[in-house]
């Protein structure tokens, strides 16, 4: 009886909200069903993206400084954005960003490839050689810049040691050599992130179809016409949307070069996003350091675009 | 039965209330100290065990290496934060302190308490208490006095044959240096010589990019030759005394001490990279934080007879770079009281002594002042005369801006081989005069 009177209502409850709630959806749009769905999501973004933008664009006009709350905000125009673009010293730590996307990401589509497509083979040890290929990426990026430093260091580092053996070349200090140190945070990244490339390409190599191959064999293509013919074309979507992904991240890199080489020396690996960190939360020239943000982010949005509609271009 | 059910719940509410009573209690006597990760650290710890003994106040502390401790702790002032209710900052930001209103002012509490900024050493209470600097307006008690120095391989220095080769090489004695030139030549000596089968290298200079670490080396030879920020105290015009021949002069031979006379990959290398290179016998010299020579003088490997300390050397003038730091009250804190109280107690001549004796570095009169305090370590009649002739960095609030600036300027030209050093020079003044005027200074 008792258990009776207890599961009574739940049901009498359910039949009495659904045709409530149905009734309510009932009388909306189709348009106005689709808005209460995204609207959280609209709200949200607004919120964390939109609004943040928004407010960046206006503080790169002024003088703002975030550790002085209770000094004058003064509107400067054009000024930020005028001595940021008139700086020779900007210039430098977008050439010095430039030249560690641009190689990176060269020297990354070619060894990634290059090992997925050894990889691809399907020789007897090929599982354990691309779980081996990809233990770096699964490294925290600082923790790489760390043991890395170590590895340069040129009187104890296996590095200097190799390259003496090599060619007699003594203590190499491949971090305080200006000449240098651009390129060990070029190869640090490139051991990080190849296996990254590898592992979008293995994709696109396994998604192409055995016949392919068997045809192009009966039309007695040889190797280097099967891959540029077959292989490279179906690939290269998933390699472009490799470097795609790539490229922002390297355009934003900072944590593994500030532990690797603090920018230094002097400022030869300064990229872009290290001086915006020390300008906006060391120097404290919240005004100056937005302005630099948008340069940053209209050139890696307009960047960015263009790729995509290359990109779509290729994979149609 | 309901009368013992109603009794029972009484009394553990009562003693619940009670328990969350006295932890809210405890709660309240309790103080947080922040601070730099380092040896000096240590020693405060001891030290602090005193002061909750006598008062009953729990002392926790918050202790940040020195790479990150500027970015770390001035965000936490700028952003209000109740984490440090006892601040010991570094020198150059009793400005920003001061000016921003993070620190709370002392001179009520000096008053009220008897606590006389003559009864410290009047370089320290100028470079850490006041602002505007030199006036009585005081925002902490100077707290650890600091200079930079350098520590020499006694040891080798008294070898016959290292004596003879240095004499045969230089036609002089080998001496603690007491010029930049004499250490050029002891570096030089040193470098690359074998000494125990081991190849060794002149010194450990400070060459760090990230925070201050270059520019810290750099003023060291800067002050030597005489430098000077400004024309006049007080105005801003710097052209001519920033990028002096003097100056200039300075910028190369530092270029050229680390060029010819620092260990293989020294070129991001500040206090910690120093002691390493010191202390693995790779170096026969370094320059350092006096607060590290405590440590140094115990160390097992080079402690002892076996290094010697020595003033920054002169060259125009008798001068070396500030170090230090006096503690503040931070203004955010709820328990501005109980910091207070805790500044009392470390005022007095009693705990300052101790203080020296565990190897903080006294700024108190009866203690530095003392007849036997040259003395009373191998390194403390170097201190005494590294600490009359201190310089600072600008204390401006935007001294980190200002630093900045002057570690890229001078990383550029000395590590990374760009440019002269006048150009080094010429446009720092560019960057400090764009920062001067944002900030309403010229």
């Amino acid at each position: 009886m008792t258990e009776q009177t207890m599961s009574t209502p739940a049901p009498q409850q359910r039949t009495a909200t659904a045709p409530g709630l149905t009734g309510r959806l009932r009388g909306l749009s189709d348009r106005a069903i689709a808005w209460l769905f995204i609207g959280p999501t609209m709200l949200l973004l607004l919120a964390i993206n939109i609004f943040p933008l928004i407010w960046t664009v206006y503080l790169s006009f002024t003088n703002y400084r975030a550790n002085q709350p209770g000094r004058e905000v003064k509107w400067v125009g054009t000024r930020n954005y005028e001595r940021l673009l008139g700086s020779e010293d900007i210039w430098g730590y977008l050439q010095a960003t430039a030249h560690f996307v641009v190689w990176t990401m060269l020297l990354q589509v070619i060894l990634g490839l290059g090992l997925a497509l050894l990889i691809n083979r399907g020789f007897r040890t090929a599982s354990f050689w691309t779980t081996l290929i990809l233990i770096p990426m699964m490294l925290s990026p600082a923790v790489v810049g760390t043991f890395w430093t170590y590895i340069f260091q040129p009187q104890t580092g296996i590095f200097s040691y190799i390259i003496d053996w090599f060619a007699g070349t003594g203590a190499l200090d491949m971090i305080g050599a200006p000449h240098l140190a651009p390129w060990t945070i070029v190869i640090v990244d490139t051991w990080m992130w190849t296996p990254y490339i590898m592992l979008l390409c293995l994709a696109g190599l396994r998604s192409i179809p055995p016949y392919l191959y068997e045809a192009a064999e009966i039309d007695r293509a040889n190797a280097l016409q099967k891959f540029w013919y077959i292989t490279l074309p179906r690939v290269l979507p998933f390699l472009m949307l490799a470097v795609l992904f790539r490229g922002i991240e390297n355009f934003k890199m900072f944590d593994m070069v500030v532990e690797l080489t603090s920018g230094g020396p002097g400022s030869v690996t300064e990229l872009a996003s290290i001086n915006l960190k020390r300008e906006a939360f060391e120097n404290w020239k919240t005004g100056y350091s937005s302005a630099f943000a948008i340069i940053l982010f209209v050139t890696v949005f307009g960047l960015g675009n263009i790729y995509v509609k290359a990109l779509n271009r290729v994979k149609s | 039965m309901r009368t013992l059910a109603r009794t029972a719940l009484g009394v553990g509410l009562t003693a619940a209330m009670g328990l969350g009573a006295s932890a809210a209690s405890a709660q309240d006597q309790e103080l947080t100290l922040c601070w730099a990760a380092w040896d000096p650290a240590n020693a405060l710890v001891e030290l602090s065990k005193d002061f909750t003994a006598q008062t009953g106040i729990k002392m926790n502390f918050e202790f940040v290496p020195w790479t990150n401790f500027a970015d770390r702790m001035l965000n936490e002032l700028n952003s209000g934060g109740q984490l440090c209710d006892l601040m010991i900052g570094d020198s150059q930001w009793i400005g920003a302190g001061a000016e921003y209103g993070h620190y709370v002012k002392l001179n009520d509490f000096f008053e009220a308490e008897s606590i006389s900024m003559d009864d410290f050493l009047p370089a320290t209470v100028y470079a850490y208490s006041t602002w505007p600097k030199g006036s009585e307006n005081y925002y902490a008690l100077p707290a650890m006095g600091d200079a930079l120095g350098w520590v020499y391989r006694k040891d080798w220095f008294e070898r016959p044959e290292i004596q003879e080769a240095f004499q045969a090489e230089y036609g002089r004695p080998l001496t603690v240096p007491e010029t930049w030139e004499e250490l050029m030549e002891v570096a030089k000596f040193f470098q690359g010589r074998e000494i125990d089968g081991e190849v060794r290298y002149g010194a450990a200079i400070y060459t760090e990019r990230g925070s201050e670490g270059i520019t810290m080396g750099v003023t060291a030879a800067l002050y030597a030759w005489g430098f000077e920020y400004e024309n006049t105290p007080g105005s801003y015009d710097m052209e001519g005394a920033v990028n002096s021949p003097d100056a200039i002069a300075a910028l190369e031979f530092y270029k050229e001490l680390y060029e010819c006379c620092t260990p293989p990959g020294h070129s991001d290398a500040y206090m910690v990279a120093n002691l390493d290179a010191y202390k693995s016998g790779q170096v026969a010299m370094q320059m350092n934080w006096f607060a590290f020579f405590p440590g140094i003088a115990k160390d097992e490997t080079v402690g002892g007879d076996v290094s010697g300390f020595f003033v920054n050397p002169s060259m125009k003038v008798a001068a070396s770079a500030l170090g230090g730091q006096g503690i503040s009250v931070v203004s955010y804190s709820d328990k501005q009281d109980l910091a207070l109280q805790y500044i009392k107690w470390f005022a007095q001549p009693d705990v300052q002594a101790k203080w020296w004796e565990l190897g903080g570095y006294s700024c108190h009169v009866a203690v530095a002042g003392a007849p036997d305090f040259p003395t009373s370590t191998p390194f403390a009649g170097e201190f005494l005369k590294a600490m009359g002739g201190v310089k600072d960095f600008w204390q401006e609030p935007i001294y980190a801006e200002l630093l900045q600036a002057m570690q890229k300027r001078v990383h550029d030209y000395v590590v990374a081989d760009q440019g002269t050093a006048a150009d080094a020079l010429n446009k720092l003044i560019e960057d400090w005069t764009i920062s001067f005027e944002d900030d309403g200074k010229l």
